[in-house]
C-alpha cells in the first residue's frame, strides 16, 4: 500500500508539471481527470473506500466531464493558450516544489500524521493551481487551476480524514462540483458575450 | 427550530425554482423572510436568555456571536424582500433594458431563478451563523459565493458578467485558502493529549477553545494566517478586496445591500472563530496585531478610493471596505473596543443596506451611476433625498446615529490600550472619508431641479419604507441601546476578547 501511495504522489507531481507545460485545454482536462483518478487511488491505499469512490466519481469523472462539455461549445482557438509565460509557469512550479520540500524539512511535523512526500506534494499541487489561475489568460484554465489548487488542499487534508468526517468531505466535494458547474455556465456566457474567453479583456470595471 | 431556519428558505427556493410563477416568487419572498425572521427572533430570545440550543448532534448550536449575525442577515433579508416586490415588478414592466454605460440591450435572468437564489443565499448564510463546526461553516460560506454569483449576474450584460467572474474566482480561491486554514487548525490540534471532551464533537469551536493550550503554536499561527487571508478576501479586507467594488456596483441594488450588510459579516464570522481560538491559546496578541494591520490598511485604501469617486455605488462599496477595516481594528485592539465593534457591525449592516436600497431608487430615476450627473434630488425624489442624506450622516459616523457611538467606543478602546498613534491615524482617515463622502452625497442632493427629468409621481412606498425602517433603527441605536441588546453585544464580544 505504501508503494501505491508513493507512486500516486509521484504521478501527481508529474501531472502538475505536465499541466503547467500544456498549452491545449483538452490535454489539461485529461490531466485533471488523471489527478482525480490518482487521488481516488491514494484514498484507497489509505483504506478510505467510500471516499475513494466519491472522489473517483466527482473529481475523476463528473468534473472533467463538465469541463469537456464546456470546452466542446467553445471555438477551437479558445482552447489553445498563448506560448507566452508557459515556460515561466513551469519554472515557478519547480520553485514551488523546491520550496515545499524545504518547508517540510523546517516544520515540526505531528508524529505519524503525514506519510512521506504527502505534504510537499500537496503544497506543490496547490502552488501549481495558483500559478495556473494567475498565469493563464483563458477563463477555462482558471477553472482548471482552481480544481488543481483544490486537489492540493484536499491532499493535505487526507491524513485528517476519519469515518466521522465523511459527511464533511462529501459536502466539500459537492461544493466544488457546484462551483465548477457555475463557473462552466459563466464561461459559456463569457464566450457568447465577449466572443472570447480571455480574461485579459476584463478591463471595463476599474477605478 | 434551528434546522427549520435553514430548511425554510431552502425549500422556498426549490419551490420557486420548480414552480415559480412571478406571483409565487414575489409573494413567497417576503413570506419566507417573515418566517425566517420570526424563527431567528425566537432563537435570539432563547439564546439571549442563556439557553443552549443544539440540533443535529450539535452541528447546529448557535452562540451569542452567531445569533447576532443571524439576526442581522434575517432582518436585512426581510427589508430587501419587501423592496424586491416593487423592484421585480418594475424590471418585468421594462422588459428589455438598455445598459447605462454602453447603451447595449440586455434582458434579466429569469425571475424565479433570481428569487430562488436569494432564498438559497439566506439558507447558506443561516448555516454559517448557527454552526459551531468550522468545516460546515466553510461549506456554508462557499455556498454563499455560489448562490450570490447568480444574483450579481441578474442583469445580463458584459459588465455584470465581468464582475461575476471576478467574484467567483477571487472568492473561491480565497475560500479554498481558508479551507487550508481549517486543515492546519486540525493539524495543530492533532494528538492533543489530555483533551477534554470528545474530539469528534460537532462543536469544534468550543472544543478548540477549551483545548487551545494543547495546540502546537506554529501550526495554529499558520492556520490563523490562512483563515485571515481566506475569509478576509470574502470579507473585503484590503488588499484582498478587489472583487468587492465590482460586484457591488454591478449587482442589483437589493443584492448589493445583502452582500454588503449580511455576507461580509458572515465571512468575518469565519475569521473571528480563528481569532477566538488564538485568544484561548494565548496568541491573541499576534492575531489582534494582524487584524489591526489589515484594518488600518483597509481604512487607508478606502480613504484613497472614496475621495473623488464618481460612481456612487462603488463609493458605497469602498465604504464597506472602510467599515470592515474599522471592525477588524476594533476587534484587534480588544477591551472596550470589542463591544464597540459588535455594535458597529449591527449599525453598519443596517445603514449600508439602507443606502444600497436607496441607490437603487436613484439609479431607477436618474439612469446613471455617476454622482456628477445626479443633482437636485431634493426636488425630484424628496423622500429618497432625505433618507440618502441621513444615511450618509449615519455611515460617516455622525451623531446622533449608532455608528457614531460604535466608532467612539472603538476610539476609546484604542486610547485605553495605549495606542495613541493608531487612534490618531484612525481619526485622520475617518475625517478624510467623511469629506470624500460628503462632497459626492451633497452634490447629488443639492443643486437645481434637473430640467431633463420629467416630473414624477410620489415615490412608491415599497421602495421607501424598507430603507426608512432601517434608518430609524440606526437612529434609535444612536440615542438608546436597549439593555437586552447591550447584554447580547457584550456576550458576543466576550467570546472574542472583550
Amino acid at each position: 500500500m505504501t508503494t501505491l501511495l508513493q507512486s500516486c504522489l509521484f504521478l501527481l507531481v508529474l501531472s502538475n508539471f505536465l499541466l503547467l507545460a500544456t498549452r491545449r485545454v483538452p490535454g489539461m482536462t485529461r490531466l485533471t481527470a488523471l489527478q482525480g483518478l490518482l487521488l481516488a487511488a491514494l484514498l484507497l491505499s489509505l483504506d478510505h473506500a467510500l471516499l475513494a469512490g466519491a472522489v473517483l466519481l466527482i473529481k475523476g469523472m463528473l468534473l472533467p466531464g463538465m469541463l469537456w462539455r464546456t470546452q466542446k461549445r467553445l471555438p477551437a482557438d479558445a482552447l489553445v493558450c498563448p506560448t507566452r509565460r508557459v515556460g515561466l509557469g513551469v519554472l515557478a512550479g519547480m520553485a514551488g516544489l523546491i520550496f515545499s520540500i524545504w518547508l517540510e524539512g523546517r516544520l515540526v511535523m505531528p508524529l505519524g500524521l503525514y506519510p512521506q512526500l504527502l505534504l510537499p506534494t500537496g503544497l506543490a499541487t496547490l502552488f501549481c493551481g495558483l500559478i495556473l489561475i494567475v498565469g493563464r489568460i483563458k477563463a477555462i484554465t482558471q477553472v482548471i487551476g482552481y480544481l488543481v489548487a483544490e486537489n492540493g488542499i484536499f491532499l493535505l487534508g487526507v491524513p485528517l480524514m476519519t469515518t466521522g468526517t465523511v459527511w464533511f468531505e462529501l459536502a466539500l466535494l459537492l461544493d466544488v462540483f457546484v462551483a465548477v458547474f457555475v463557473m462552466g455556465i459563466a464561461i459559456n456566457h463569457i464566450s457568447d458575450s465577449f466572443a472570447s474567453i480571455d480574461v485579459a479583456r476584463f478591463r471595463s470595471l476599474r477605478d | 427550530m434551528l434546522t427549520a431556519l435553514i430548511f425554510v428558505p431552502l425549500c422556498a427556493g426549490c419551490i420557486m425554482l420548480l414552480w415559480g410563477r412571478a406571483v409565487i416568487c414575489r409573494v413567497g419572498l417576503p413570506l419566507t423572510a417573515l418566517t425566517h425572521t420570526a424563527l431567528a427572533a425566537m432563537t435570539a430570545v432563547r439564546v439571549g436568555g442563556g439557553e443552549t440550543l443544539a440540533e443535529l448532534d450539535g452541528l447546529l448550536a448557535p452562540d451569542a456571536l452567531g445569533v447576532l449575525f443571524l439576526m442581522l442577515a434575517s432582518v436585512l433579508f426581510l427589508a430587501a424582500s419587501f423592496y424586491a416586490m416593487h423592484y421585480l415588478r418594475e424590471e418585468e414592466r421594462i422588459g428589455v433594458h438598455t445598459n447605462i454605460l454602453d447603451h447595449g440591450r440586455f434582458t434579466n435572468a429569469p425571475e424565479r431563478r433570481f428569487t430562488a437564489c436569494l432564498c438559497f443565499f439566506l439558507s447558506a448564510m443561516t448555516l454559517v451563523t448557527i454552526t459551531p463546526h468550522m468545516g460546515a461553516q466553510w461549506v456554508g460560506i462557499e455556498a454563499t459565493t455560489l448562490s450570490s454569483a447568480q444574483l450579481i449576474y441578474f442583469h445580463r450584460h458584459k459588465r455584470s458578467l465581468e464582475a461575476t467572474w471576478k467574484y467567483l474566482i477571487i472568492c473561491s480561491v480565497g475560500i479554498a485558502l481558508a479551507l487550508l486554514g481549517n486543515i492546519l487548525l486540525a493539524v495543530a490540534f492533532h494528538g492533543a493529549e489530555g483533551a477534554s471532551g470528545s474530539a469528534d464533537s460537532m462543536d469544534q469551536v468550543g472544543w478548540f477553545v477549551r483545548n487551545a493550550a494543547l495546540a502546537e503554536p506554529t501550526w495554529l499561527k499558520a492556520a490563523f494566517v490562512f483563515l485571515l487571508v481566506g475569509y478576509g478576501t470574502k470579507m473585503g479586507l484590503a488588499p484582498l478586496h478587489n472583487w468587492l467594488p465590482d460586484a457591488h456596483s454591478q449587482a442589483p441594488s437589493l443584492v448589493s445591500a445583502l452582500l454588503s450588510g449580511a455576507l461580509l459579516n458572515c465571512a468575518m464570522l469565519g475569521m473571528l472563530r480563528g481569532h477566538q481560538i488564538m485568544l484561548a491559546a494565548g496568541l491573541g496578541g499576534l492575531s489582534g496585531g494582524m487584524l489591526m494591520f489589515f484594518g488600518l490598511l483597509s481604512l487607508l485604501i478606502a480613504a484613497i478610493f472614496i475621495v473623488g469617486q464618481g460612481h456612487y455605488k462603488r463609493m458605497l462599496a469602498y465604504s464597506s471596505v472602510e467599515h470592515m477595516g474599522i471592525l477588524a481594528l476594533g476587534i484587534g485592539v480588544g477591551g472596550v473596543a470589542v463591544p464597540g465593534a459588535m455594535l458597529h457591525a449591527v449599525c453598519h449592516s443596517l445603514t449600508k443596506c439602507m443606502l444600497f436600497l436607496l441607490s437603487g431608487n436613484i439609479l431607477a430615476r436618474y439612469h446613471t451611476y455617476s454622482s456628477y450627473d445626479v443633482h437636485g434630488m431634493r426636488w425630484t425624489m424628496p423622500a429618497t433625498a432625505a433618507l440618502w442624506t441621513a444615511g450618509f450622516l449615519a455611515v460617516a459616523g455622525s451623531p446622533p446615529f449608532g455608528l457614531f457611538v460604535s466608532e467612539l467606543l472603538i476610539f476609546k478602546g484604542m486610547l485605553a490600550a495605549g495606542l495613541p498613534w493608531l487612534s490618531a491615524g484612525y481619526l485622520v482617515l475617518l475625517a478624510i472619508i467623511f469629506v470624500g463622502l460628503s462632497v459626492a452625497v451633497l452634490r447629488m442632493v443639492q443643486g437645481n431641479r434637473p430640467v431633463d427629468l420629467p416630473p414624477s409621481n410620489s415615490e412608491p412606498a415599497l421602495s421607501i419604507l424598507p430603507p426608512l425602517a432601517l434608518g430609524l433603527a440606526v437612529l434609535t441605536l444612536g440615542v438608546w441601546i436597549p439593555d437586552w441588546l447591550w447584554n447580547f453585544l457584550n456576550r458576543a464580544a466576550a467570546l472574542i476578547g472583550a
